[in-house]
């Protein structure tokens, strides 16, 4: 420590870190913008009407993103290592709060800084749901122009969609799927380290969409509106596609971490549900995220290149882009979900001091949602004018997944049975989950049915459904889990009673705000539009007011975490809730390379009532704080 | 692994008490809950009575409400503690048979009654539940930001106001000029996408007469919540003289969609291209 005060702030500042980054990153742009008009006049896009160099924008935006990891010292290891140094596995791991802003190696840094760098989004994402439901407030448009109004929907569904698809496994499963499987690192430490500044980088990009004039498609980007709209639909494409590549490599480390690196022990039926609920999503994003990286890539060229993939007078297809889509995007809300479902069964067993009801059922309905979930796309296009033999296919599958989905709700219900519950704070969150994801499901039954999904289809009432799967389903977990780990994370615990207080007031205005979408929807108020019908106003002031309210919630929450983490710093215990979970034998915070000594284990972690915790963690371990 | 030995010999006869309880009640409940949703809240289920589809959808969502509504009343709050039990392969049998039951009875009947008359939802080209008899052949165009109506049996005129007579089986020809809208008539219960270079077909049978609002429920660009427009559905000799008046009115007008002969002989020709002095926006 001594040592690196000893160094000026500048000499410190100078070297490959987060400003480097974005003082290359800038220069990248640049290099991109100037560039790509050397090489290409202003596009002729089929519909003729576009005055932008658009290649500019992505030769701009991808120069930028390779200046910003030439700054962050991404090149450094493979350049070297064609110099002829010998390899290493990990990198830039001491030092102090400097670590958090560059290139870190170390699993629990990354985990850390996706905490952050998530929550930065999620906080922008939130803000501008509260400017739409400012919009909604009356009937007729008022506060923002509709092109302006387009562009904040779609931020805000692309913010929430793309960034928090990592919302579990970028901060939670990074943090702690080393520590649960006996490992001190991830497989591929660098990519892992990559995933999360790629990450952020695109997250930089879509807001910086706001200068070449948004875009008005939503999240889903459906062409050929897409094909048709302005600069800021290209700052949607390098978004989703950098999530993409994001996601790919996410996925691909969490695997090859989880069936490589288990201690000994470690047997299929004694990983923690976690770690399955992990697996089941990695293997969806690893397989999903790529089409949409295709998808994106094909409209990209329509845009720049005049090709013709989505635009049907030229030979192209509407079709093509919305089933290229949604293969991507309903697994999509599954990589969403399942790390949901696995949080909740993670922590049930230790609030309710019982072992894990039906280990093997729950397993199999993770697996089994993430594989039903691949099958069921069409579900989307059901009034588009697919083909019509396939639709009571698609109703089938569709409903079906709700049987996987159900062993998730028997595992944890049986879990709670005649269980002593403890209603701490990440608990109440999770049963929360129950009440939340039961509505969720059951309008999502009203959805899958063919009939039923004529009238609810588009409608207010399918975006109440995906908010009560996806964020009373994820945020309310995500919150959970944060209650939960984040005193292991940094040290230091978070204030009981404000997480009280955020849980009530966030699952009461959840509700009053999500629930009466279901009636609005079934009165006829299409998604995404700037006006509707007079009568509904009064359901729209109700949920306008009550979104605000769940901004506040949010708040309250963000007072507790600065002032817990900043101001308060109360030293966490090391087991604050007599968990027999792994990570929780070690000291807060865990120490830099986790176990002195790789665990051997013997049991699941869930032997509640069965007698001592098992001695996993080999004595001589480090005490205390780092 | 083991659970409690006390109290292992009495649980399986417990467990399926429970279970058929469970059910017992859920049948109960749903039995109860469907006529009552149907007297209370009856006439705010959508999309209403307007026609034929709209008052089966009617149907499928008050009886969906009144069997899922007992489910979240009947989820179960917790007791005091216990034993650590691992496992009960009965109560799995129980609970796959039961949601595994109610899945296929849903898609099973949401398949007959896809299979009736298509629902009003968009079937595509090659509709698959067609009904019988003659119908009324209306093609919807859609674009940026309107819906426009070609009637082929009036001389193809096309009219900016969707007038239907009542009582008569309607064939929707849904297409787009540009992007990708959605035709929702909200009280015929009708839905079908507008794709360019597609013609999605959708029945609907009205009945009786009155308005109907039609919304485009597909993002479509700028003015997508500004596109909307009302609907009539009028009886047959109104709609005789709207139809002889229409033909005057329109008739000067250059119409979107060229002449069947023109399109290669295809009543429902696609392959329009907007002229540049006729684009919206």
């Amino acid at each position: 420590m001594t040592d690196v005060v000893a160094v000026p702030l500048w000499r410190r500042l100078l070297g490959f870190n987060l400003l480097t980054g974005a003082v290359l990153g800038v220069v990248g742009w640049y290099v991109g913008w100037f560039g790509a008009h050397a090489i290409s006049g202003p596009s002729i896009g089929y519909f003729g009407d576009t005055e932008y160099n658009q290649l500019s924008i992505y030769l701009a935006y991808i120069g930028g993103v390779v200046g910003f990891l030439v700054g962050l010292g991404f090149f450094n290891y493979p350049l070297a290592r064609l110099r002829g140094y010998p390899p290493s596995l990990r990198e830039k791991e001491g030092g102090g709060i400097g670590r958090y802003f560059g290139l870190c190696t170390d699993h629990k840094v990354v985990g850390i800084q996706y905490l952050w760098g998530i929550g930065l989004f999620f906080f922008i994402g939130g803000l501008n749901a509260m400017l739409i439901r400012t919009e909604l407030l009356r009937p007729s448009h008022q506060v923002f122009p509709a092109g302006t109004y387009l562009t904040i929907v779609g931020l805000h569904g692309t913010m929430m969609m793309g960034i928090m698809s990592s919302g579990i496994l970028g901060p939670f499963a990074n943090y702690l799927i080393p520590i649960m499987i006996g490992a001190r690192r991830m497989a591929f430490p660098r990519i892992e380290a990559l995933t999360f500044w790629l990450l952020m980088a695109a997250g930089a990009i879509l807001t910086t969409s706001v200068f070449f004039g948004g875009f008005p498609t939503g999240w889903t980007g459906y062409a050929p509106l897409q094909s048709q709209a302005n600069a800021g639909m290209d700052n949607y494409i390098l978004f989703f596609a950098l999530v993409g590549i994001s996601m790919t490599l996410l996925g691909l480390n969490m695997i090859a971490t989880i069936l490589t690196m288990r201690a000994p022990g470690l047997t299929w039926t004694r990983l923690p549900i976690f770690v399955w609920g992990v697996l089941s999503t990695a293997v969806l994003m690893v397989l999903a995220a790529p089409v949409l990286v295709a998808t994106l890539a094909m409209g990209a060229l329509d845009r720049t290149a005049q090709t013709s993939f989505f635009i049907a007078a030229a030979g192209g297809s509407s079709y093509l882009y919305q089933n290229l889509f949604w293969v991507f995007g309903h697994p999509e809300v599954y990589i969403l979900a399942l790390p949901g479902f696995a949080i909740v069964l993670e922590l049930l067993p230790v609030f309710s001091r019982k072992p894990l009801w039906g280990y093997r059922l729950s397993v199999a309905g993770l697996l089994g949602v993430s594989l039903l979930s691949w099958f069921v796309w069409q579900h989307h296009l059901f009034v588009s004018g697919i083909n019509g033999d396939l639709r009571p296919f698609y109703m089938l599958s569709t409903e079906l997944i709700s049987i996987p989905t159900g062993f998730t709700f028997l595992c944890g219900m049986m879990t709670l049975w005649r269980g002593n519950i403890r209603f701490t704070v990440p608990m109440l969150f999770c049963l929360a989950w129950f009440f939340n994801f039961l509505i969720g499901g059951l309008s999502g039954v009203f959805l899958s049915d063919v009939p039923s999904d004529v009238t609810t289809h588009g409608s207010f009432f399918s975006m109440a459904h995906f908010h009560y799967t996806i964020m009373g389903g994820l945020i309310f977990t995500f919150f959970a889990a944060i209650y939960y780990w984040v005193p292991k994370m940094t040290g230091w615990q978070l204030n009981q009673r404000l997480g009280k207080i955020h849980f009530w007031t966030m699952f009461i205005f959840f509700n009053s705000t999500f629930f009466p979408l279901f009636i609005a929807g079934f009165e006829g108020q299409p998604r995404r539009v700037v006006t509707y019908a007079h009568h509904l106003q009064f359901l729209n002031d109700w949920v306008s007011i009550s979104a605000f309210c769940l901004g506040i919630s949010m708040l309250i929450f963000l007072f507790n975490l600065v002032w817990s983490l900043a101001f308060a710093k109360k030293p966490a215990e090391a087991n604050p809730w007599s968990s027999r979970s792994i990570e929780f034998q070690l000291p807060s915070p865990v120490p830099v390379h986790n176990f002195d000594r790789i665990p051997v284990f013997s049991s699941d972690p869930y032997g509640y009532g069965e007698g001592p915790v098992p001695s996993w963690v080999p004595a001589g371990q480090p005490a205390g704080r780092e | 692994m083991a659970a409690e030995p006390n109290a292992a010999p009495a649980r399986p006869s417990d467990t399926t008490n429970h279970g058929m309880r469970v059910v017992v009640a859920w049948l109960v409940l749903s039995a109860i809950a469907t006529p009552l949703v149907a007297i209370f809240v009856g006439h705010l289920i959508p999309p209403g009575n307007a026609s034929t589809q709209g008052t089966e959808q009617v149907f499928d969502n008050t009886w969906m409400l009144g069997i899922l509504t007992p489910v979240i009343c009947a989820v179960p709050g917790a007791v005091v503690d216990g034993p650590p039990l691992r496992n009960d392969s009965q109560i799995q049998v129980l609970w796959i048979v039961i949601t595994s039951t109610m899945v296929l009875f849903l898609a099973g009947f949401g398949t007959y009654e896809l299979l009736q008359n298509g629902a009003g939802g968009g079937q595509g080209p090659n509709p698959i539940a067609v009904p019988t008899g003659p119908k009324l052949q209306v093609q919807v165009i859609g674009q940026q930001w309107q819906f426009t109506y070609r009637y082929p049996s009036l001389g193809n005129i096309e009219s900016n106001q969707l007038v239907l007579p009542a009582d008569t089986d309607v064939e929707l020809h849904v297409t787009s000029l540009d992007v990708i809208h959605s035709f929702w008539a909200y009280e015929l219960g009708v839905k079908a996408d507008a794709n360019p270079g597609t013609d999605n077909v959708a029945f609907v049978r009205t009945k009786g007469t009155g308005t109907f609002h039609v919304r485009c429920a597909e993002l479509c660009g700028l003015w997508h919540g500004y596109m909307y427009n009302n609907g009539r559905v009028v009886d047959s000799a109104q709609f005789k003289s709207w139809a002889s008046q229409a033909k005057k009115i329109y008739a000067s007008i250059k119409p979107y969609m060229d002449k069947p002969e023109a399109q290669g002989g295809a009543p429902f020709g696609h392959t329009y291209l907007p002229a540049p002095e006729r684009r919206a926006g």
